[in-house]
């Protein structure tokens, strides 16, 4: 059951990530993105990261998708006209991604394939992400919020037209 | 159809990186370029995520939550950089905004 729901994910998650870049209207880019998030919740969920895959479709799937959204209706954008593609940069491209993925397959142990590295998830994870936040990161924690502080300055900053 | 290792997730993790880094190179529009970024991250969380799983440690979902909050702010000044630069340029083609060239 996990290994069909794990290749099913998997293949959701590649295709609109491609749909992502594929497409040409700005619109449909940002609901394949909300397509690959989704998929991506639900395999942080297989992982039994539940604490995770909640935040994941609040922050992502919420907060970020309709600032997308939001700014691909205020700017009006238009779908991107094609533009003839070169061979060389098609084989640059090619040659990136072949360099890439040979280097992410070597990086990859062999021990990482054994089936019976997979034991029982952590239980209880919220609580225990929780514990550690308040304890150990207490204060990579409170730089986060002032770094969200400074962004919601800095945002105010930038669109207004004059400060 | 067995049950997935660790590697799936890694290959899954850099299959899923490379797509975004092939995006923001392909793509000439800012926005679009934003949101692949976005998909490098996630890309990254993922690894992580199936890191924390299999070594039984919940400290790189914390780290995840650290990289989701700082992905949200960056969401969040980028496009309101891209909005002012949309206000003098009335552009957001990557290949339009040359004020830097040499």
């Amino acid at each position: 059951m996990e290994g069909i729901l794990f290749w099913f994910l998997a293949l959701v998650l590649l295709g609109s990530a491609v749909a992502v870049i594929t497409n040409r209207s700005p619109v449909a880019s940002a609901l394949s993105l909300v397509t690959m998030i989704l998929a991506l919740a639900g395999l942080f969920g297989l992982l039994g990261a539940y604490f995770l895959a909640a935040i994941q479709v609040w922050v992502y799937a919420g907060a970020v998708m309709v600032l997308f959204l939001f700014i691909i209706m205020l700017l009006d954008l238009k779908a991107e006209e094609g533009m003839p593609l070169r061979a060389l940069g098609v084989g640059a491209g090619l040659f990136l991604v072949l360099f890439l993925g040979v280097g992410i397959w070597h990086a990859i142990p062999a021990s990482a394939w054994e089936a019976n590295g997979l034991r029982a998830a952590v239980s209880n994870d919220a609580a225990s992400i929780g514990h550690l936040l308040f304890g150990a990161y207490v204060l990579p924690f409170e730089a986060v919020g002032f770094l969200l502080l400074v962004a919601m300055v800095g945002v105010i900053v930038l669109s207004k037209r004059d400060v | 159809m067995g049950t997935p290792t660790l590697g799936h997730y890694l290959v899954l993790s850099g299959l899923l990186f490379t797509i975004g880094l092939a995006g923001v190179i392909v793509r000439r529009d800012l926005l679009i370029m934003y949101m692949c970024l976005e998909i490098m991250l996630n890309a990254a969380n993922l690894s992580l995520v199936a890191f924390s799983r299999f070594s039984q440690q919940v400290r790189g979902q914390v780290l995840v939550f650290f990289v989701i909050t700082v992905a949200a702010v960056e969401v969040a000044v980028g496009l309101a950089l891209l909005v002012s630069l949309y206000r003098m340029k009335r552009t957001t083609k990557a290949e339009e905004i040359t004020a830097l060239k040499f």
